[in-house]
């Protein structure tokens, strides 16, 4: 089979890239040197350095708090949105409506930090709030930028779903917001779940848009990062990457062995 | 209906606060006259934001070099992402998973982690050139950080994933007699793709061109922390000018500007979706 192993290969070498600069980061975070390059011995040393790191540890938990903030704001108002452009026709402003809703997910990234920069700033100059910038203001554009991801799946889920469900549930008399509760949201459960991990962990990545709209008091995990590497690579840095990929690959296997297809 | 109204309209007044009126904020300072006071801009319908951008072929050239970059970014990603996408929608469903899991595991591991990777590979004191040296095979280490090659395998490492999983996507509705039927008839492998499995996943591979080119165009972050000195891309250019210059309207003409070129992409995009 010529074909199979040629595909083998391309697809190898595709992985292959993918995954060796991160197995090094990995490896190497348990090597004892203090140049991260360098094999040392094996040791642990750097993971404690990380857990004693304040300013790290301080930012990655300010990223915690303000990406679950965000997610569950994101779910909120695009599992509105979401449900408002599958289910309620064509209300007035509709296009709009889709087209505000959506502009962040095609927007780059610089652009949506600028402006929303220049609208905090201004809001700030006309009635005093936000006062400054920091945790608020990241929160704030992040909820935005994953709510239009929430909308997305939501109105997916919604489309493929038989509307005549809700439609029977409220024939047979029940109100609209009942209808709601026993139908529509079991119905989108899964995809506001989906969508709260979503905005979870693209509030908790990103480091232009909070850039642009943090300030001195608002030091997310991506921003802290940012600054180290512009020095270069330090052991804490290989710990850490150790510390997420590790975890987000016990999860991972957790979720596959769960999701594992059976036989029979 | 009363309940849809109240629903809706939170959403609305989120959305025009958030979203249309930061837009309005961002065309009103690329008109804007720069100032020396703060915020450093003063209300006018004066063009000053995008004078520069005409005079100077430097801001040209940052939206050309931002256009070329992402087009290479892209198309490289399309390259490696086929046979990835191939090779993992062929599978039997229990090692598709795993596959689809190695995909996306280096995408949940941060952005900024992997761009730490790549700088501890390409360093001149890095893995690579360790390897190299260690092996006799250099005396000198090679300059491989800050260059433009470095730039691209940082992106293209960034966005692979966007680009495998709408081929992958595509190749999962194809059907595979058709593949099937092509080499039964005696074409060779590269025949089979070149005739039957590209032109029917030809709107996925579109569809993930564009996801990669469109965030590429403005990407920052890469281009700083892995590009050469002179690789002022769009997104850097304006951050300085944002940050350092502190020509807020020049920054949000520029951003404008980006947005004016990207509009094509993202609409082709946004059609592509919707089929």
């Amino acid at each position: 089979m010529r074909r199979g192993r040629a595909l083998r290969w391309a697809m190898g070498l595709g992985f292959a890239f993918l995954w060796a600069p991160i197995l090094l980061l990995v490896a190497y975070a348990f090597s004892a040197d203090r140049i991260p390059y360098q094999w040392g011995g094996f040791s642990l040393r750097w993971f404690a350095a990380l857990a004693a790191n304040e300013r790290l540890v301080e930012a990655a938990l300010l990223s915690l708090r303000i990406a679950a903030g965000a997610a569950s704001l994101a779910v909120l108002l695009g599992g509105a949105a979401g449900w408002a452009l599958a289910r309620f026709g064509p209300f007035r402003g509709r296009a709009v409506f889709g087209a505000l809703i959506g502009a962040p997910l095609v927007l780059p990234e610089v652009v949506t930090g600028l402006s929303l920069l220049l609208l905090f700033v201004a809001l700030e100059a006309a009635i005093g709030w936000p006062a400054g910038r920091g945790a608020t203001t990241v929160l704030l554009a992040h909820a935005t930028l994953g709510a239009a991801f929430v909308a997305v799946v939501v109105q997916a889920r919604l489309a493929d779903a038989d509307r005549t469900l809700e439609e029977a549930a409220m024939d047979l008399g029940a109100t609209p917001w009942t209808a709601f509760r026993t139908v529509t949201l079991p119905l989108i459960a899964p995809a506001l779940a989906a969508g709260w991990l979503l905005a979870f962990t693209l509030s908790l990545d990103d480091v232009v848009i909070a850039s642009f709209v943090s300030g001195p008091a608002g030091t997310t995990l991506p921003i802290a990062l940012f600054s180290m590497l512009r020095l270069g690579l330090t052991p804490e840095v290989n710990a850490l990457g150790a510390v997420v990929v590790l975890g987000v690959g016990l999860m991972l296997g957790l979720a596959a062995l769960l999701l594992r297809p059976r036989r029979g | 209906m009363k309940a849809r109204a109240l629903l809706l309209a939170p959403a609305w007044a989120w959305l025009l606060l958030f979203v249309a009126a930061p837009a309005a904020i961002l065309a009103a300072i690329a008109l804007a006259e720069p100032d020396s006071g703060l915020p450093p801009f003063r209300l006018a319908l004066s063009g000053a934001g995008f004078a520069p951008l005409v005079e100077d072929s430097y801001y040209l050239d940052a939206l050309l070099v931002a256009l070329r970059v992402a087009a290479i970014t892209a198309g490289l990603c399309l390259a490696l992402a086929y046979p990835m996408a191939i090779g993992i929608a062929r599978a039997a469903p229990g090692r598709r998973v795993l596959l689809l899991a190695a995909l996306m595991l280096p995408f949940w591991t941060g952005f900024l982690l992997r761009v730490g990777a790549w700088i501890g590979l390409l360093r001149d004191e890095g893995w690579i050139n360790g390897l190299l040296r260690g092996a006799g095979l250099i005396e000198a280490p090679l300059a491989m950080l800050y260059t433009e090659g470095a730039m691209l395998a940082g992106m293209v490492h960034a966005y692979l994933p966007f680009a495998v999983l709408p081929l992958f996507a595509a190749l999962l509705r194809l059907d595979p007699t058709l593949e099937e039927a092509a080499a039964d008839l005696g074409a060779r492998p590269a025949t089979v793709f070149l005739t039957v499995t590209l032109p029917a996943t030809l709107p996925a591979a579109l569809a993930a061109f564009l996801l990669v080119f469109i965030p590429a165009a403005g990407e920052f972050v890469i281009p700083d922390l892995m590009g050469p000195p002179e690789a002022q891309m769009v997104g850097r250019v304006l951050w300085q000018e944002f940050f350092q210059n502190r020509d807020w309207p020049v920054a949000a003409a520029l951003a404008l500007c980006l947005l004016g070129l990207l509009i094509l992409p993202i609409r082709l995009f946004q059609r592509l979706e919707a089929r």
